[in-house]
């Protein structure tokens, strides 16, 4: 290993900008919302197909949590406020 | 998550069908003057604490003169609080954005909290609005119904916070002393469960 000499200036990257690093959208499980109603969301915010609105949903409710979808960072956090108005518990995460 | 459970469901379902799809769109459903009552009781309530200002973050100073951009976001009325309501039900309602990053759950909050709650407000007022106080048979376009599935969700959502709501409550209610006063609200809770599913199914 070696040490970068200490007057090199490092460019400041945005990660955001960063394509092979997305940004995702992660929909915790709750106890109170419906596993019905959670499926017809993601399928009406998403327009995924019912089978994949299904599968993901049943990733939530087993595993206790899954990414819905990805992206720049301002597209999941539209996404994550649409699904915060379905009473969705959402957050938006880096994925490392 | 949940299912609505067919052994404790049974009894609301058999008072009232729940939604049904129409022929020619949207969805219909009929309601007796209790029940109109419940809702547009509980709906009220979940209005009423989503418009009050006080519930949400604790006041903190106002922005100075020395914070010109800050004085322009309100002004603007762009931004909101950047904190979590204390009461438990509203941070239920207006969750964080991020889990483990304040600064930028803040920031997130700030810019998207307000239009949430105006959202939920205006969902509440749409049930109120569409939904008389005797009840009765109501008619509602897609567009409505979909507004009301989120409405009944929030009540649900508030309701499941009260009620310390956890995915095995089946097992706990029937532990639940028939005196305990949220054993009525339990009640109410499924049927509310067993409505927003037939609202569901009418939907898709």
């Amino acid at each position: 290993m070696s040490v970068a000499p200490a007057e090199v200036e490092r460019p400041e990257v945005r990660q955001d900008a960063v394509p092979d690093t997305p940004w995702v959208t992660i929909v915790w499980n709750d106890p109170v919302n419906l596993m019905s109603y959670v499926t017809y969301v993601f399928q009406q915010v998403f327009g995924y197909s019912r089978r994949k609105a299904e599968k993901l949903m049943l990733d939530v409710h087993h595993k206790g949590r899954a990414v819905v979808s990805a992206g720049t960072r301002e597209s999941m956090e539209r996404d994550v406020a649409v699904l915060h108005g379905y009473g969705l518990w959402a957050t938006v995460s880096h994925d490392k | 998550m949940s299912e609505p459970d067919p052994d404790r469901t049974g009894e609301a379902g058999d008072l009232v069908g729940g939604f049904r799809a129409r022929r020619k769109g949207g969805v219909t459903a009929s309601f007796a003057e209790s029940q109109a009552g419940i809702i547009r009781a509980l709906v009220s309530q979940v209005e009423e604490l989503l418009e009050d200002p006080a519930g949400g973050a604790a006041p903190g100073p106002g922005p100075g003169p020395a914070d010109p951009p800050d004085d322009l976001a309100v002004l603007l009325g762009r931004t909101g609080p950047a904190t979590p309501p204390d009461d438990p039900v509203l941070a239920r309602l207006l969750p964080d954005g991020y889990r483990e990053d304040t600064e930028a759950a803040g920031e997130f909050r700030r810019f998207t909290e307000e239009e949430l709650r105006s959202g939920k407000v205006a969902a509440a007022r749409t049930v109120l609005d569409t939904l008389p106080e005797q009840g009765g048979k109501i008619e509602l376009s897609e567009q409505d119904a979909e507004i009301w599935l989120r409405a009944l969700n929030d009540v649900r959502l508030a309701l499941g916070v009260r009620l310390e709501i956890t995915e095995d409550i089946a097992e706990r209610s029937q532990d639940l002393d028939p005196a305990d006063p949220r054993a009525a609200y339990l009640w109410v809770y499924d049927w509310l469960t067993y409505l927003q599913e037939t609202l569901v199914r009418a939907l898709r």
